[in-house]
C-alpha cells in the first residue's frame, strides 16, 4: 500500500505548486505590475517623444529610433527594484506562508518529504522569477513594436543585427537577469524556514536586496563588491556587443551558484530539522 | 484486513522538551492494532506535541515510536502513506476550492496515483457529505465544512491508521453523529483510529481503548473496562480499622486517608478483587461487620468523574 500505485507521477506536486502559485491573484497582480512597466515607458516616451540619450536609463535615447529597445529599457529600470521586490514576495513565502496556513503540516504528513518539498518550492520560485523577467521583455518587445518604428537592432559595439539575432540576444538576457534573481530566490527560501509569519520573510529577503546594492555603491566597501548578489545584476553589457563577452555571464553564474549553495544547504539544514509546531 | 501482529502505535519513554518544560513525560504508548483508541487528557496535557511526534512534525527529545511496525521517524515515507491524520484542526487553503484543496494534498503524496485522484477525491468528499460544496472557495466554509474537508484529507487512500484531533471540533449534533458512524465504519473495516476529544460521552461511545494524559504524562491507559473497573472502590464496616487499613495495603491498595471511623474505604485495582479482599480481611482475623463495593461506572457520567479524578479538578491550563 504504501509502494508507487500505478500512475503515481513523481511532478504532481511541482505542477500543484506551479498551478497554485500562478492561479493566485497575488501572482497575476505582480506580473500584471511588471507588464506596465514597458507599457508606461513606451507610453511616456511616445508621448513626449523625449528620448535624451544623455539622461534617465540606458537605452531609453534609441527608443525613437527602434521600439525593440523598450525591453532593454525595462529590464534595467527594474532590476534594481521591482524584481527584486516581486521574487522577494514569492521566494519569502514559500514554506513561511504554508506554515501560516498550517497547510505545511499536512503537505508533510502526505508525506511530501521535506527534501523532496523544498526543492519543489526552490524550483517554482525559480520558475516564477523566469516568468516575471520574460513578462518585461515580451510585454516590452510588444509595445515597442506597436509604438515605434522597429529594425536592425544597433549594438553597443555599433554592429547591426537581424531580428533572429535580436531574438537571441534577448533570450540571453532574460537567462542574465533570470540567474540574478536565483541567489536571491535561495535567500528567500533560506529566511521562510526560520519563521511561520511569511510577511516578516517577504520583507527580509527585499531589505537584504536593497542593502545589497547600497554597499555595491559605496566605494569604501569596495573589498566586499565582488561578493555581494548584486554585484553584477546590471553586468549584462557584454551581452549587446559583438562578439559577446562571456565574461560577466560566467562570473554571475559563479557567483549566484555560490549563494544557491550556501543558501540552499542552510534552507535545507534548518528545514529538515525543524519543527512544526504551527 | 491489515495483519493484526503487532501494535500500530507503541512509543517507549517519549520524551519532549520545550526548554526545560518537559511537554511529554517518558510517555509509554501502545495502541492494539484494530483498535479505537481514545486519547484524552486537559487542554495543554500534551496530547498534540505527542501526536506531532508520532506523524514526525516535531522531533522526539528521547524515546522511540514505532508505528505501523516500523521505526519513526526513520521509516516516515513508508509509514505515513498508510495513515490519515486530521491535526490540531483542518487548515486550507482558502484561495481554493475544496476540491482543489484536496488535489494539491493527494499531488504531494508522492505515491499517491494520478490516474485514481479525482475518483478517490470525490468518494472522500461524498463521505464527508461535503460534494454539493466541492467546488466552492475554501474561504466561504464554515467551521463545520472546514472541518470535514479535513476529515475527507485523512481518507484520501485507505489508511491502516487514522489520527484524529478534535475530529468533532465545530461539527453541529448532525455532523458528531456522522462523523461517529464515520470512525465506526472505518473501524468494522479494520482501520486502527486514535482519536483525541474533550467529548468524553463520544469517547465512551465510540472507543475499545482509552489512555489519559495529564501534565505531559499519561496516568491511565487501558480498555474502556479496565478503566471503568479501576474506578470501584471497596468500603470495609469494622471495630478493628487499623488492622484492616493494614490488610487493604498489603494488597497494594490506596487506601483513603480520611476514612471516619468504623470503615475503612480504598479504591481497588486490577487484579485485586473483593473476594480477594474478604479472604484478606478474615484471614488476618478482622472483624467484617459490612462489606460494600460502590463503583463509579455505575454512575452516568462515570468518564468524567474518572477524567477529574486523574487529571485534577480546576480551571487552570498546565502551564
Amino acid at each position: 500500500m504504501s509502494r508507487d500505485e500505478p500512475g503515481s507521477r513523481p511532478l504532481a506536486l511541482l505542477g500543484s505548486e506551479l498551478g497554485t502559485l500562478f492561479r493566485r491573484r497575488r501572482t497575476i497582480a505582480m506580473l500584471a505590475a511588471l507588464a506596465l512597466v514597458p507599457i508606461l515607458i513606451a507610453v511616456a516616451v511616445r508621448v513626449t517623444s523625449a528620448g535624451d540619450a544623455g539622461r534617465g536609463p540606458a537605452f531609453i535615447g534609441d527608443i525613437t529610433q527602434n521600439g525593440l529597445f523598450v525591453a532593454f529599457t525595462a529590464l534595467t529600470v527594474s532590476i534594481p527594484l521591482f524584481l527584486p521586490l516581486m521574487v522577494g514576495v514569492v521566494a519569502g513565502d514559500t514554506i513561511a506562508g504554508e506554515a501560516n496556513l498550517g497547510t505545511l503540516r499536512y503537505l508533510l504528513i502526505a508525506p511530501a518529504g521535506r527534501l523532496r518539498l523544498l526543492l519543489i518550492k526552490y524550483a517554482a520560485a525559480g520558475i516564477f522569477a523566469i516568468a516575471a523577467v520574460l513578462v518585461i521583455v515580451l510585454v516590452g518587445i510588444a509595445i515597442g513594436a506597436a509604438l515605434f518604428p522597429i529594425g536592425p537592432v544597433a549594438l553597443l559595439s555599433g554592429d547591426t543585427i537581424g531580428a533572429g539575432e535580436f531574438a537571441l540576444r534577448a533570450l540571453l538576457l532574460v537567462g542574465y537577469v533570470s540567474l540574478s534573481l536565483l541567489g536571491l530566490t535561495a535567500i528567500g527560501l533560506f529566511i521562510s524556514t526560520l519563521t511561520t509569519v511569511p510577511v516578516g520573510a517577504m520583507a527580509a529577503t527585499i531589505v537584504l536586496a536593497a542593502a545589497s546594492q547600497i554597499a555595491d555603491a559605496l566605494p569604501q566597501l569596495s573589498a566586499v563588491h565582488p561578493w555581494l548578489f548584486t554585484h553584477l545584476w546590471l553586468g549584462f553589457a557584454d551581452l549587446l556587443r559583438n562578439p559577446i563577452g562571456w565574461d560577466s555571464y560566467g562570473q554571475n553564474a559563479l557567483l549566484q551558484l555560490g549563494y544557491i549553495v550556501v543558501f540552499g544547504a542552510l534552507a535545507a539544514g534548518r528545514f529538515t530539522t525543524k519543527d512544526i509546531l504551527s | 484486513m491489515w495483519p493484526v501482529t503487532d501494535a500500530a502505535i507503541e512509543t517507549s519513554g517519549l520524551t519532549k522538551l520545550f526548554g526545560h518544560q518537559r511537554a511529554v513525560d517518558a510517555l509509554d504508548l501502545s495502541v492494539p492494532r484494530g483498535s479505537v483508541f481514545g486519547f484524552l487528557g486537559p487542554n495543554g496535557s500534551g496530547k498534540t506535541t505527542t501526536i506531532r511526534m508520532l506523524l514526525g512534525l516535531a522531533a522526539a527529545s528521547s524515546g522511540g515510536i514505532r508505528m505501523l511496525g516500523e521505526p519513526m521517524p526513520t521509516a516516515i515515507a513508508s509509514v505515513l502513506p498508510r495513515v490519515g491524520a486530521l491535526v490540531e484542526g483542518p487548515a486550507i487553503y482558502p484561495f481554493l476550492s475544496g476540491r482543489a484543496n484536496l488535489l494539491r494534498l493527494d499531488a504531494a503524496d508522492r505515491h499517491a496515483s494520478s490516474r485514481t485522484r479525482r475518483a478517490r477525491i470525490d468518494a472522500a468528499l461524498e463521505r464527508v457529505g461535503l460534494s454539493h460544496a466541492a467546488d466552492k472557495k475554501a474561504h466561504a466554509y464554515s467551521l463545520g465544512m472546514k472541518q470535514r474537508l479535513g476529515i475527507a484529507n485523512a481518507l484520501l487512500r485507505p489508511r491502516e491508521l487514522l489520527i484524529l484531533d478534535e475530529p468533532s471540533n465545530g461539527l453541529d449534533p448532525q455532523g458528531t453523529r456522522e462523523v461517529r458512524a464515520l470512525i465506526r465504519s472505518l473501524a468494522d473495516d479494520g482501520t486502527t483510529v486514535f482519536v483525541s476529544s474533550h467529548l468524553l460521552s463520544e469517547i465512551e461511545q465510540l472507543c475499545s481503548h482509552v489512555a489519559v494524559m495529564s501534565a505531559g504524562r499519561l496516568v491511565a491507559q487501558g480498555t474502556l473496562d479496565e478503566l471503568r473497573r479501576g474506578e470501584q472502590r471497596i468500603e470495609v464496616r469494622t471495630p478493628d480499622a487499623a488492622a484492616a487499613r493494614r490488610v487493604l495495603q498489603q494488597l497494594r491498595l490506596v487506601v483513603d486517608a480520611g476514612s471516619e471511623s468504623g470503615t475503612v474505604s480504598a479504591t481497588l485495582v486490577d487484579g485485586v478483587l473483593p473476594e480477594h479482599v474478604t479472604a484478606a480481611l478474615v484471614a488476618a482475623g478482622v472483624r467484617v461487620r459490612g462489606l460494600a463495593l460502590a463503583g463509579a461506572g455505575d454512575q452516568g457520567n462515570w468518564l468524567e468523574e474518572r477524567f477529574v479524578a486523574l487529571t485534577g479538578e480546576g480551571f487552570d491550563v498546565a502551564g
